[in-house]
């Protein structure tokens, strides 16, 4: 950090304002100018919020398929299917138990058998040849996009959360003042959107203290760096395979269960969340957590706030963002070169 | 050896296409339906539509079988075209129905004038711009358009729920901006302002930030949502609290939204809407059909009752039928009979009468209605009001009608009078 702040002393002065501003944008009552050039305070500070719970889903499937290419050097192109698959899964498990919880840990489980299938059956018989595992995941996307419409049909899924979850909640920070009493509005938000956000954080931290802090981390950190080098120690390489893969397929079918719950579940989801976790991992760096959990964040806020200022062009920003970073840090924000 | 064997096969080959376009050979129809992407249960129930209508006229029209050839497309324009180019170059079909949505009808009005020797009937896609400006010969439309639908919903809202102040959303494309000029010129000449606009790419999911944006102060939201947009929205606008009078477009309290599995759904009870059907109307003809149709599908593969995609695809298949029985199933003069006698074509259609104007566009009757939950807390439409015979022009003078402008995100401005 100071490291930082010694050697690019301009840099660290526009970051510090650009915060400095966010924040008072955040936490201050907009004075009338202000409104008048960008609006309300309550749309700027929902595209924040929704940008950062949207970011929290995105992060949540793109980590598994980061962590799947970090290890295995292999694009997984049917993790969009396993993602709709976990949103089924979930519909069928809190419709009928009733219980909205539990649709997490049976989604997880069941998608990551189906994910150990997957590698087992299908990627260790074709292995380092990731031109062919490519062809083959996009061919099990298509089936199994196809297995779903004819399983589930066409419709729309929408998982209902349980009552204490459903609703919005008041927040501490300030919209604005009611012009008769002087009162102060305070911002209403979903309930359900915070508990998302906060689960994925949960998420997020635990696989980075698994990663750095745990002995299996360390296996698959070094297996990320040079898979040859970890089996010739001695490390039972497949293991880790199965094992990450079956992680990474969960955490999608989980996913699935949390997009249900604040979009909706339908054929082409799998499509949508498979280019925006390419996307994610793209702009955040291939493999890297932290890369992921950045990438998702910035293409969040961007649909978000895309979506408010400037509706008609909010797709491209999205794309904007890509070739940006493609073009000036080709390995992606958080990658290694 | 091996070029005899060539040229023997593709003499078969030559003469097997040879007998397809005989009289007396199957007829082959092509099908274009959205069974993908955000508009699948629309295209699903589409085709349900024109099931249904062959199981009522039997699999034989003219006197021929009826081969058909379905093909999926995505609710975009070059979907629709790239399907339709499969279907009349590849298949050789002889008939296309479809397509399903507003901007995909407007590619197919502009691809069938290169291909004469079809004839293109329209599934149920609604922009007004398809039949409306340079509309093609052998382009016809059985359902009337988006504007059409909203005909009776602007008067409704004004001078009945005393609603003044209207913002609209919708989705960034030509039905729905032909739903909102059609809901427009009739609520601001009633009296009422629209506030804002909003627009959605279709296909959006996250409607947070936009929901949040919805202005407070209005006294009613009009939905121009559809498929699962429609759905996303209402969840999460529940999720957020929101408690707007709401207005909904025609396809937004469609049964294809009303039948969706989840609690969504039920933020649109009581809200008024409008279009070409309303599910309690007691005609007997409307009950006859709904009948046939779900005798036509056993009840988990279909809606209670059907959708108005459903109403517009058997709509246009019933009225091809009727025409080629009336051809018997002659084509051979360049279809030239047969499309007089659809454009002549009074179709005593289930929603009411429908006759084609000089564009071959329909003029038909209008239902408004409002969303109502019935004992088994299914979700239906209730009739509340027809208005029959509305024509393309919605009944204001044609060359008022033309300077009005076509459609589009800010077009028709709110006015008192035009």
């Amino acid at each position: 950090m100071r490291d930082f702040a010694s050697r690019h002393p301009v840099w660290t002065v526009i970051i510090l304002l650009a915060v400095a501003v966010f924040i008072w944008l955040i936490f201050a009552q907009w004075p009338k100018e202000l409104v008048d050039v960008i609006g309300r305070k309550k749309v700027f500070l929902n595209a924040v919020f929704n940008g950062i719970t949207l970011g929290g889903l995105y992060f949540l499937v793109a980590s598994g398929f980061t962590l799947i290419f970090g290890l295995m050097r292999n694009v997984n192109l049917a993790h969009g299917s396993l993602y709709l698959l976990g949103g089924y899964i979930g519909y069928f498990v809190a419709s009928s138990t009733g219980f909205w919880l539990l649709a997490f840990p049976v989604a997880f489980v069941l998608v990551a058998i189906v994910g150990i299938f997957m590698q087992i059956f299908i990627f260790r018989r074709m292995e380092g040849q990731d031109l062919r595992q490519t062809l083959v995941t996009i061919g099990i996307s298509i089936v199994m996009a196809d297995l779903m419409l004819w399983g589930f049909g066409g419709d729309f899924y929408n998982i209902s959360p349980p009552s204490w979850l459903s609703g919005p909640m008041e927040t501490l920070f300030v919209t604005g003042v009611k012009r008769s009493s002087g009162e102060l509005i305070y911002l209403k938000y979903p309930v359900v959107r915070v508990v998302i956000f906060l689960a994925s954080v949960v998420i997020g931290v635990a696989m980075w203290l698994i990663l750095n802090r745990t002995q299996i981390g360390m296996m698959i950190r070094a297996g990320v760096d040079d898979r040859d080098m970890l089996s010739a120690t001695g490390a039972r390489i497949q293991l880790v395979f199965v094992g990450v893969f079956a992680f990474g397929a969960g955490l999608a079918g989980i996913a699935g269960v949390v997009g249900g719950t604040f979009q909706s579940v339908a054929p082409g989801e799998d499509i949508r969340f498979l280019l925006a976790s390419l996307v994610v991992v793209i702009v955040g760096g291939m493999g890297s957590i932290t890369g992921a959990a950045l990438g998702a964040l910035l293409i969040g806020l961007a649909e978000q706030f895309g979506s408010v200022y400037f509706p008609t062009y909010a797709v491209v920003l999205t794309f904007l963002i890509m070739v940006l970073v493609l073009a000036f840090r080709p390995q992606g924000l958080m990658g290694r070169s | 050896m091996k070029k005899h064997l060539l040229a023997a096969v593709s003499a078969a080959a030559f003469l097997s296409t040879g007998a397809a376009f005989a009289a007396d050979g199957p007829l082959k129809v092509g099908v274009l339906a959205t069974l993908e992407g955000t508009y699948t249960v629309l295209g699903e129930d589409g085709v349900r539509g024109l099931r249904t209508a062959m199981a009522v006229r039997g699999p034989k029209a003219g006197g021929r079988d009826i081969e058909l050839i379905i093909q999926s497309t995505d609710a975009s324009p070059d979907s629709a075209v790239r399907g339709a180019r499969k279907l009349v170059e590849q298949d050789k079909v002889d008939l296309v129905i479809g397509p399903l949505s507003g901007s995909e009808g407007i590619a197919i009005r502009d691809y069938s004038k290169t291909q004469p020797q079809v004839t293109f009937l329209n599934g149920i896609s609604g922009a007004q711009e398809t039949t409306y400006v340079t509309p093609s010969d052998n382009f016809f439309r059985f359902n009337t358009d988006g504007a059409q639908w909203s005909a009776g919903l602007g008067d409704y809202v004004f001078n009945e729920k005393g609603w003044e102040t209207v913002a609209t959303i919708g989705e960034d494309y030509s039905f729905i901006y032909t739903q909102v000029f059609g809901f427009a010129l009739e609520y601001c000449q009633a009296g009422g302002e629209i506030t804002e606009r909003f627009w959605v790419p279709l296909g959006t999911k996250d409607f947070g930030s936009i929901i949040a944006s919805l202005p407070d102060d209005v006294d009613a939201i009009y939905l121009g949502l559809g498929g699962g947009d429609a759905v996303n929205f209402l969840n999460q606008y529940q999720q957020a609290g929101g408690d707007a009078n709401l207005i909904g477009g025609s396809i937004m309290v469609d049964g294809t939204v009303l039948n969706s599995k989840g609690d969504a759904k039920n933020a649109l009870i009581g809200t008024p809407s409008a279009g070409p059907q309303a599910d309690t109307w007691d005609d007997e003809n409307w009950k006859t059909y709904v009948k046939a149709y779900q005798d036509a599908f056993p009840p988990d593969q279909r809606f209670p009752s059907p959708s108005l995609l459903a109403t517009g695809y058997y709509n246009a298949t019933t009225a091809a039928m009727t025409c080629l029985d009336e051809v018997g199933g002659d084509l051979s003069d360049g279809h030239a009979k047969f499309r007089s006698c659809l454009a002549n074509l009074e179709l005593d259609a289930p929603n009411g009468k429908i006759t084609l104007d000089g564009n071959r566009q329909a003029v038909g009757a209008n239902f408004v209605s409002e969303v109502a939950e019935q004992d088994d807390g299914t979700l239906v439409t209730k009739l509340v009001a027809i208005k029959e015979n509305v024509p393309q022009t919605l009944g204001i003078d044609p060359e008022v009608f033309a300077k009005i402008g076509l459609p589009s995100r800010e077009t028709p401005e709110c006015k008192s009078s035009y």
